[in-house]
């Protein structure tokens, strides 16, 4: 990473920390003289998003738990005592519960566009496998974090997700009563829930680390998919994505401001508003949005283990998809076939998400066993037949000729390479 | 210590090696353990384990939910229709053929005697906790008139046995005993 920097210290100050802790040129060889292939769109703006929202989230978060009680007899007051009492607590609590939703969105848009433009293929695989972890520790922190209000959604939730443990053949019920601290969801569980929905963020940072090292090793992709060869293919990232990516914050942050502001509970659940009972399951309980393509596919298969198996496999196979893909051409703009598979499991994707929010009866089963069958397909099948089957359109010779050749919109008289000027 | 040939015979040095290395695993597995075992349920929640519940203002056809580690317990006195229905159905129309009843061997038969309070069959009292994923089930409803399950949609008979749906046994019957005529113990 430092490599990319020219940066010689010129202050006296600068000097002795360089000399000691390069933190300097570190930093300049990252974040401002890395350089950036010069025709990255605004699906690559994701990524700068999501890390303003993991920080947003844990600022939220830090002064959230200044004034939340982690216990079943006062987590639910105290979360109203966020919503009434504790001035702009009601700003802060809608911050926190929108910005998980709007975290998941930003990082749905994130993989989908790795998955079309081939982010994943070597050399990136290391940085799209810990892309998968972080995924993994996100969909954990969100479902710690949604039974920390102790409502009824909260609660049944926790106890249906942490029976899908019990499915584990003859350590399960240990492994359940292990989570549970108890023999079922009760204050044990909220507690610990609490203490690891603190620390995972903070993983998560970790983890987005490497995965920010390992792609500024091998360079980012582009729409293209063809490796940068001179220096006129890149740019410096700052200040050319710092404001692309900065402006891409701001227009995002006017979604996330509209729920936020307008409709902050459009995303939940009204039963969470009801204090947790185990002794009554509400009539229907349905996972947040996020959860729901694999919510639909766990209750696509009529067997506990099954399902079970079936959902973790949903997101194990994400790990395998760079050596799944046998296609030498990254970029699906080049590849006419995977483009329109890609569309139709993007469409698989969200149709699984609506049969998540459905009763499991009739139709709704049948189709979500149907489309269950063709998420697996997509990438078992589909994905290392295409490599073989599709002929795919010639590739540019670099990113300068396939952003002039594309000619879409150009001014005349703009300066193809603006920073050679 | 030069490796000269590779059937060196095995020295002093390298008995210290894998001596050492072990005694270090043994260690660090001995100090993560309390770690993992902080986890599992504490002796304030292993305290609660049996409840007594009185059972005489609980007339036939009327179940109660009592609650017993933190789940809840459904207490029924089944109706002589719902017995005689149970006691109607062949063990091979059951997806799950045991009893699941703690006070009997783990290989009983899923008959309705079974399932029964020993010698007061009407009554039945299990866990209600849907074997499947934990909700729930609510009473006298589903195809079989006896609990259905609203999360995944498991069909359950009035002696508690799993007879439509993703659920993978019968509900749990506690170890229980009936300490006077009208007094359960659960527990």
């Amino acid at each position: 990473m430092a490599g990319h920097s020219n940066y010689v210290p010129q202050s006296a100050a600068a000097k002795w920390l360089e000399s000691r802790l390069p933190v300097i040129s570190l930093m300049r060889g990252s974040f401002v003289d890395f350089p950036t292939p010069k025709n990255l769109n605004y699906w690559w703006t994701f990524g700068g998003i999501l890390f303003f929202v993991l920080i947003a989230q844990i600022i939220t978060g830090i002064v959230l738990v200044m004034h939340y009680t982690p216990s079943t007899t006062a987590a639910f007051d105290s979360v109203e005592h966020i919503m009434r009492d504790v001035n702009f607590g009601w700003m802060l609590r809608y911050l926190h519960a929108n910005g998980a939703s709007m975290f998941f969105i930003a990082v749905y848009i994130h993989i989908f566009r790795g998955l079309y433009y081939g982010s994943y293929k070597a050399p990136r695989e290391i940085s799209w496998i810990l892309g998968v972890i972080i995924f993994l520790i996100m969909m954990g922190t969100g479902f710690m974090g949604y039974v920390l209000p102790w409502g009824q959604m909260s609660f049944w939730g926790a106890t249906v997700i942490t029976n899908l443990f019990s499915a584990i053949p003859l350590v399960g019920e240990e492994i359940r009563t292990w989570l549970w601290g108890g023999f079922a969801v009760d204050n044990p569980t909220l507690n610990r829930f609490f203490s690891l929905h603190y620390l995972l963020p903070f993983m998560i940072f970790g983890v987005v680390i490497l995965h920010v090292w390992a792609f500024h090793t091998t360079g980012n992709n582009n729409p293209s998919g063809v490796q940068p060869k001179t220096q006129q293919d890149t740019v410096p990232f700052h200040p050319y994505y710092t404001i692309k990516d900065l402006f891409a914050i701001v227009v995002f942050m006017i979604l996330f401001a509209w729920f936020v502001f307008y409709v902050p509970n459009y995303m939940g659940h009204p039963d969470n508003y009801i204090e947790a009972n185990p002794l009554v399951t509400p009539a229907h309980i349905v996972p947040e949005w996020y959860f729901l393509p694999f919510y639909a596919i766990l209750r696509a298969v009529p067997d506990k283990l099954g399902g079970v198996v079936a959902m973790f496999g949903a997101i194990a196979v994400l790990f395998v998809v760079p050596w799944l893909d046998t296609s030498k051409v990254r970029s699906g703009t080049y590849r006419p076939l995977f483009k329109q598979f890609f569309w139709i499991f993007a469409a698989v994707c969200l149709a699984l998400g609506y049969l998540g929010a459905m009763p499991a009866e009739g139709w709704y089963v049948t189709f979500s066993r149907i489309f269950t069958v063709y998420y697996f397909a997509h990438f078992l099948i589909i994905l290392p037949m295409l490599g073989f089957l599709e002929k795919p359109r010639p590739l540019p010779a670099s990113i300068s000729e396939a952003v002039l050749k594309s000619g879409s919109g150009t001014p005349a008289g703009a300066a193809a390479a603006p920073e050679t000027k | 210590m030069a490796h000269t040939t590779d059937a060196e015979e095995p020295n002093r040095r390298d008995f210290l090696y894998i001596a050492t290395g072990a005694m270090g695993v043994v260690g660090a597995g001995a100090l993560v353990w309390p770690f993992i075992d902080q986890m599992n349920p504490d002796a304030s929640a292993l305290a609660l384990a049996s409840i007594e519940v009185d059972v005489s203002a609980v007339e036939e056809g009327q179940s109660i939910t009592v609650k017993w580690r933190g789940k809840p317990v459904f207490i029924r006195n089944r109706t002589e229709a719902e017995v005689e229905e149970s006691k109607s159905v062949p063990l091979s129309d059951l997806p799950d053929k045991f009893a699941r009843n703690s006070n009997l061997p783990a290989d009983a038969e899923a008959t309705d005697v079974n399932r029964g309070v020993e010698g007061k069959e009407n009554w039945l009292v299990q866990v209600g906790i849907c074997t499947h994923l934990g909700c729930v089930p609510i009473g006298d409803q589903g195809d079989f008139g006896g609990w259905f399950c609203p999360c995944h949609g498991s069909h359950y008979d009035t002696a508690g046995r799993i007879r439509k749906g993703p659920a993978p046994e019968n509900l749990l019957i506690p170890p229980l005993e009936f300490v006077t005529d009208s007094m359960i113990k659960i527990g």
